[in-house]
Order: structure tokens, then C-alpha cells, then sequence
């Protein structure tokens, strides 16, 4: 990487696009296959928003369910493994997914495909 | 003449019987830890040794635990166990009367009426020696016979044994099964066929001899009494070779466990070689099915018999291990006692345990109170019932209690959920964080508003110096100790034990005693160790919320049935869970002694009035 004098107070911006089709769609359909509750998820954030582990690091059930679904998968395993498995989502879900053992599907899935 | 060529499928049975069991056995106390075998060497020769032989009268024979489930289901176990036992104990005397005292082959005693024909005694000849043997015999399998023909028939009507459903067998289980049902009628047939020709039968093989000889011809007779006896030692030596495949292999297993017990050896969170003993000593009566919360959500097949199938075929299969929720009622009625809870988490630990967990997150510093003497815990599940949490300040405020609300601020959860998902690394790392802060508090009682966090600060943390109490146990003392002064509602209410509390910690008293001083307490049908789950259990990792609800509603439609005013718990979770479906008021233990709570007066008012 050029400083900044060099590049003459210009510079490309790496690409930010997300492009779905070239990204990891395997890790949603098997966590969908173990835990169906992955697709009736509505990203309303509750589950974040009453998180035991949210409250000393920055976790969050929603961000990690879309980041499977959309594929983005990087980093992902090493989140997903901040979760206590308390239950506090699970019980304030409005739509019934059984949270627990969807974190835990994830785990088990980033964690056999070695992400 | 003591040998005839068709005792050899018996002999034979019998010996790679004992040979299979002796290599099956010593290789799984061999692989049993260091201490658990000092533990067998200490035990093998202490007291313990009586009463683990009595438990294994009472229960492998007697099959008390099975009586108490249902007359005719623990009558028809008896007579087949005791029966049985007690044919090859009198068989045995029996047959050293006969050879003067001396040890016979093991399959004389057996086929001794095939050997010896004493005609000179009369089949109901009580006072002599031979003729006692030979009523008794007789009596005896008959007692035997009727265990099979009530077997047969609970074949037809299981309900009438207390049994909706029963276990579907395994094709092994079914040729043993055959081989069992058929030994005791060979016997019959064979002793009573040799009577009717030789004589020398008791009550039963003689009077049922005469029968036989009266309508069959002669030459028949002798014919089909030789091949009887060849059929009854042949179904005997399938029997024993088939048996340490078979659900019969709960029989020898059953014993080693009980005294291995006896001698402190236990199953622990994983699975280890006193899992396979126990795993083994199921004898798939089935019992545990019927009390399975399970039945009302799904048609279930993660029942304790099953699972313990499943697990004996040592491929773990998640979606049977994680479908229960682990509320222990299966273990409250097992007949043989085995800790199914305790293999359950240990066959999810080999599920769970290659999925690493990350908690450095926590945070670093623990907060220093001193001057302190209670730590107040809510937990995870008291922080999503804030009425709870508060109700509890309220009452320790008004009692002058010196207490730190510990999870004031967010709970780090006790790690029970952790565990009960398999994975004790990970627990252990949250658990040594809570540890930290508890010890560092000063405090000398914990009280936790919740049975899960309960039941693990008290098992699993061994937190020295501290005493862990529920806080109906907490509230209870203060009431005795006078620091609370409860008024009586009147309310009629009913009490929900929940599982952690009930079952899982033996707190039946303490809630019960509280509650009946602010309210009127109405029994319900399921209560105690019988009490239902109510179905928000974090026990389970397969459930959806529908499934979920329906154990709720089935057993909220045995709670309020006495139409109660108030529907009280005492776990969060449960009240969380009991709130959304009924419309009786459903409330913590704990709310209800903060309503129903005077300000104590002060002392010194007392003193000035009594000296006026």
C-alpha cells in the first residue's frame, strides 16, 4: 500500500459489493437442514437486544443468522462461538426458532467445514 | 445313568454364556478409572456389601420398584425372577438328595427328573424329604407358568399392567423373548410326559401325566417325552447364547450395578465404562415410556429405551440425544435406577464436544463488597421475569439483609445450559468466572432466584465456605427467623414443582411450608417427584415452539384443574413459560411473599407499651 502523499489524495476504494452468488450458500442449507427455524427468522433482533453475551462483547444472533444466509462467512466461526447457550433469545423469539440449537448447528457446521 | 446326549445344547449354552459374560464383564471393570476401582476394592469388603445384596434381592428378584408401578406388572416380573432363581436353588438341594450330597453336573438338577423316577413317593407327601421337593417343584412352576400366561396376555392388554405403550422389541429381543416364553412349557411338557409313563411327578406333572396318558397311546408317550426333553434343553441353550444380545442381558448387568453402586462408583459427563454397565442394565420393560412428556408434543422414538438403544450402538445420533428435556421423570420410575439423565448429557458430550466456545470476552476485574453476607443471583431466566428480580429486592430490603444483587448489571450465565448441551470445557471456563466473583464477595449465603443455576451452584461449583440456597429456601428462613411477617391471603393456589428444583435437587418442603403461610395450597394430581415438566425446559435442543406449547398446555390442564386463583412457581422459566397460556395469574413464589409482607414493627414500641 502507497502512503498517502503518494497517492496524491486518490485512491480506488476496494470493492464493496457483495456478490451472492459467489459466496458460501452451503453452510445455510445444511444449518436449514438441522434447524429449520433459520428461515423463519425475521431479523427483528430481539434475540440481540436480550443477549447475556451481548452485554460484555459485541455479539449478536441476528447479524450471525444473516451473515449465514447471505454466505458471508468470514470470521463467522469465531463469533458464533461467544453464545453461553443461555436461552434468553430462544424465549423472546416472536417467532418460536429454537435459537439454541440453531447457534449450536452453526457451530457444529463452520466448525466441520473448517471456516 | 447321569449323562444323555440331549443335555448338550443346554451344557453347551450355558458355558459360552458364562464365557461371554466373564470376558463382556472384566473388560468393562478393567476400563473403569483408578478410583472407581479402588473404590470396588474398598467397597468388596465393607458393610456395603449388605445392603447392596439386599437391594439386589428386593429389586432383581422381588422387583419392589416394579410392585409400586402395578400389582400385576410387578407380580408377573416376580414370578419370573424369584420363580426362576428359586427353581434352580430347590432344583439343586433336590437333586443332592438324590446323589447323596454330592456336586452334581450342572445339568443334572436340570433335567433331574429325566435321570431319577421316585416312584416310591405320593405327589401331595409333604413330610418326607423327596415328596416336599417334588410339591414344591411343582409349585414353583406353576408360580412361573402364571408369570407367562400373564405375559401373553399383557401382549392383549397392556393397560391393565398400567402400560398405554410398550417397547417395540428388537429381532433379536424376539427370539430371546420366544426362547424364555417357551422354557417353562417345555418343562412342563416334558416332566409331565416322563410322569405319565415312569411316575413320579408332583402334584402338577403327574395329575397333568395321567391327562396325557389317558388320551394318548402309549409307544407316543415315550416317544414324544424324549423329544420333549430335547426341546426343552434345546430352547434353554438358544436362550443363554442368544441372552448377552438381548434385553436378558439386563439381568447379569443389573446385579453388577447395583452393588457397583453400593460401592460409589458413578456414571459421569461423559461416557465411560460404568455408562456401558448401566447402558446394558436396561431390561426395556418400557416403563419409562408412558411418563415421557414427549408423547403429547410427537410421535416420540428418543424415549430412555430407545435413546439407550441408540447409545449401545455406540453411533451417536444427535436428533435422539438432543430431543428430551431432561425434567427426570423416566429416571423417578425406572425400575433399575439407572441415571439416564447423566448418560444422556454424556452421550451429547460426544456429540458436542469437538464444537470449541470462546468466553475471554468476559470481563477481567471482579468487583470487591465486602461487608456483605448474601449474594443475590437471577440469572439469565430471573433477568427476562423483572418481577421476580424485584419482588426479591423488595423482601431482602424490608428484612435489613446485607446483600449485593450480583448480576445487578447482565448475569453471566451459571453454565448448566452448557452442560446440559454436553459441553463441560466450555461450562467450566464460564463457571470459573462466577466463581471468581462469588468468592471475592465475601458472602457467606448465595441465593439464586433460579432452580437451574441453583441446582448447578450447588452440584457443580463447590463454592467452600459459601452455603447455596433456592430463594424459597432463603425466604422460608427468614419467615422462621421472624425477619418477615407474612400475612395469610386466603388465596387458594397450586404449586408447580419445577424440574431443577423437584426432581433435580430434592426441594419439595421448603416452598410448600412457605407458601402455606401466605395462602390457602391445593394439591394437585401430578405433583412432588411426579410433578410435570412445563415444557420450556432448557434441557431441550430439538423442540420448536409448537411441540413446546403443547407440553405446556397438557400440563397446565392438570395444574389448574382445582381452578385455583393463583398458579405459583418458583423458576422463571417456568413462569415465563406457564404465563402466555392460561388465564389464571401465574406468579413466582416470591411475588407472593413480597405482597403479602408487613414491614416488621419496631421492637422498641413493644417494650414501652409493656412498661406502661
Amino acid at each position: 500500500m502507497q502512503d498517502s502523499a503518494s497517492r496524491f489524495g486518490y485512491f480506488v476504494s476496494p470493492d464493496r459489493q457483495i456478490d451472492f452468488d459467489r459466496n458460501n450458500h452451503e453452510v445455510a442449507s445444511k444449518v436449514a437442514a438441522a434447524e429449520p427455524g433459520l428461515n423463519w427468522c425475521i431479523s427483528c433482533g430481539t434475540c440481540a437486544a436480550t443477549c447475556t453475551a451481548a452485554k460484555f462483547t459485541d455479539f449478536s444472533l441476528r447479524r450471525i443468522i444473516l451473515q449465514v444466509k447471505r454466505g458471508e462467512l468470514k470470521g463467522l466461526a469465531r463469533e458464533a462461538q461467544k453464545c453461553m447457550l443461555c436461552g434468553k433469545c430462544q424465549l423472546v423469539c416472536p417467532r418460536g426458532i429454537s435459537t439454541r440449537n440453531l447457534i449450536l448447528q452453526i457451530n457444529r457446521v463452520l466448525q466441520s467445514e473448517n471456516l | 445313568m447321569t449323562f444323555d446326549i440331549f443335555v448338550l445344547p443346554f451344557f453347551i449354552g450355558l458355558l459360552f454364556l458364562l464365557t461371554v459374560l466373564f470376558v463382556k464383564f472384566s473388560r468393562w471393570i478393567a476400563l473403569i478409572d483408578r478410583s472407581g476401582r479402588r473404590k470396588i476394592g474398598y467397597g468388596l469388603f465393607s458393610m456395603q456389601i449388605f445392603p447392596a445384596t439386599a437391594e439386589v434381592f428386593m429389586e432383581c428378584l422381588l422387583h419392589r420398584r416394579m410392585w409400586k408401578q402395578n400389582k400385576l406388572l410387578g407380580f408377573m416380573h416376580m414370578s419370573f425372577a424369584l420363580g426362576w432363581f428359586l427353581l434352580i436353588l430347590m432344583g439343586n438341594i433336590e437333586s443332592r438328595v438324590y446323589s447323596g450330597g454330592h456336586i452334581n453336573p450342572p445339568y443334572y438338577p436340570i433335567f433331574l427328573k429325566f435321570f431319577v423316577h421316585d416312584k416310591r413317593v405320593l405327589p401331595f407327601e409333604l413330610n418326607t424329604m423327596p415328596g416336599f421337593f417334588r410339591f414344591s417343584m411343582d409349585f414353583i412352576l406353576l408360580f412361573v407358568l402364571t408369570g407367562i400366561v400373564l405375559a401373553l396376555f399383557k401382549r392383549i392388554r397392556s393397560r391393565w399392567f398400567g402400560m398405554k405403550r410398550t417397547t417395540r422389541q428388537s429381532s433379536f429381543d424376539r427370539w430371546a423373548i420366544t426362547c424364555l416364553w417357551l422354557i417353562f412349557p417345555m418343562r412342563l411338557l416334558a416332566e409331565s410326559l416322563t410322569a405319565s409313563h415312569h411316575g413320579g411327578g408332583g402334584f402338577l406333572t403327574n395329575s397333568m401325566g395321567d391327562v396325557l396318558a389317558s388320551i394318548l397311546p402309549d409307544n407316543f408317550l415315550t416317544s414324544t417325552a424324549y423329544i420333549s426333553w430335547w426341546g426343552y434343553s434345546c430352547v434353554l441353550g438358544i436362550f443363554f447364547i442368544t441372552l448377552p444380545w438381548s434385553r436378558y442381558m439386563h439381568i447379569p448387568t443389573e446385579v453388577v450395578m447395583i452393588y457397583l453402586k453400593h460401592f460409589g462408583v458413578k456414571s459421569g459427563k461423559t461416557i465411560n465404562s460404568f455408562s456401558e454397565i448401566e447402558m446394558r442394565a436396561c431390561p426395556r420393560c418400557g416403563v419409562c415410556i408412558d411418563v415421557c412428556q414427549m408423547n403429547t408434543a410427537q410421535k416420540t422414538f428418543s424415549t430412555p429405551v430407545y435413546f439407550l438403544r441408540s447409545l449401545r450402538k455406540k453411533v451417536p445420533v444427535p436428533i435422539v440425544d438432543n430431543n428430551c428435556l431432561l425434567c427426570g421423570r423416566c429416571q423417578q420410575v425406572c425400575p433399575v435406577q439407572i441415571d439416564l439423565l447423566d448418560l444422556r448429557v454424556a452421550s451429547r458430550n460426544l456429540d458436542n464436544k469437538q464444537i470449541d466456545k470462546i468466553y475471554s470476552y468476559l470481563p477481567a476485574d471482579v468487583p470487591d463488597s465486602k461487608g456483605i453476607n448474601v449474594l443475590y443471583f437471577a440469572g439469565c431466566m430471573g433477568h427476562l421475569t423483572p418481577s421476580v428480580k424485584k419482588a426479591m429486592l423488595k423482601i431482602m430490603q424490608a428484612a435489613n439483609v446485607k446483600y449485593r444483587f450480583m448480576d445487578a448489571d447482565g448475569s453471566i450465565c451459571c453454565g448448566r445450559p452448557l452442560m446440559m448441551a454436553g459441553m463441560n470445557n466450555a461450562a467450566h471456563s464460564v463457571m470459573e468466572k462466577n466463581r471468581q466473583i462469588i468468592h471475592a464477595s465475601g458472602a457467606r449465603i448465595l441465593v439464586t432466584s433460579c432452580p437451574i443455576c441453583y441446582k448447578m451452584f450447588n452440584e457443580e461449583y463447590k463454592l467452600f465456605g459459601v452455603e447455596v440456597l433456592h430463594h424459597t429456601q432463603y425466604l422460608l428462613r427468614l419467615a422462621e427467623a421472624g425477619s418477615l411477617w407474612l400475612n395469610q391471603s386466603g388465596l387458594s393456589v397450586v404449586y408447580h414443582d419445577p424440574c431443577e428444583l423437584g426432581r433435580g435437587s430434592a426441594v419439595y418442603k421448603e416452598p410448600r411450608k412457605l407458601l402455606k403461610r401466605v395462602a390457602r395450597l391445593v394439591p394437585v394430581a401430578e405433583e412432588k417427584e411426579n410433578a410435570l415438566c412445563c415444557g420450556g425446559s432448557l434441557g431441550d435442543f430439538s423442540m420448536d415452539h409448537y411441540q413446546r406449547e403443547q407440553i405446556r398446555d397438557a400440563a397446565l390442564e392438570v395444574l389448574t384443574r382445582p381452578n385455583p386463583d393463583l398458579l405459583i412457581t418458583s423458576c422463571p422459566l417456568c413462569k415465563k413459560t406457564f404465563h402466555n397460556g392460561t388465564d389464571i395469574n401465574v406468579k413466582d413464589i416470591a411475588e407472593l411473599v413480597a405482597e403479602q409482607m408487613d414491614l416488621p414493627e419496631p421492637v422498641e414500641i413493644d417494650a414501652e407499651e409493656l412498661a406502661y
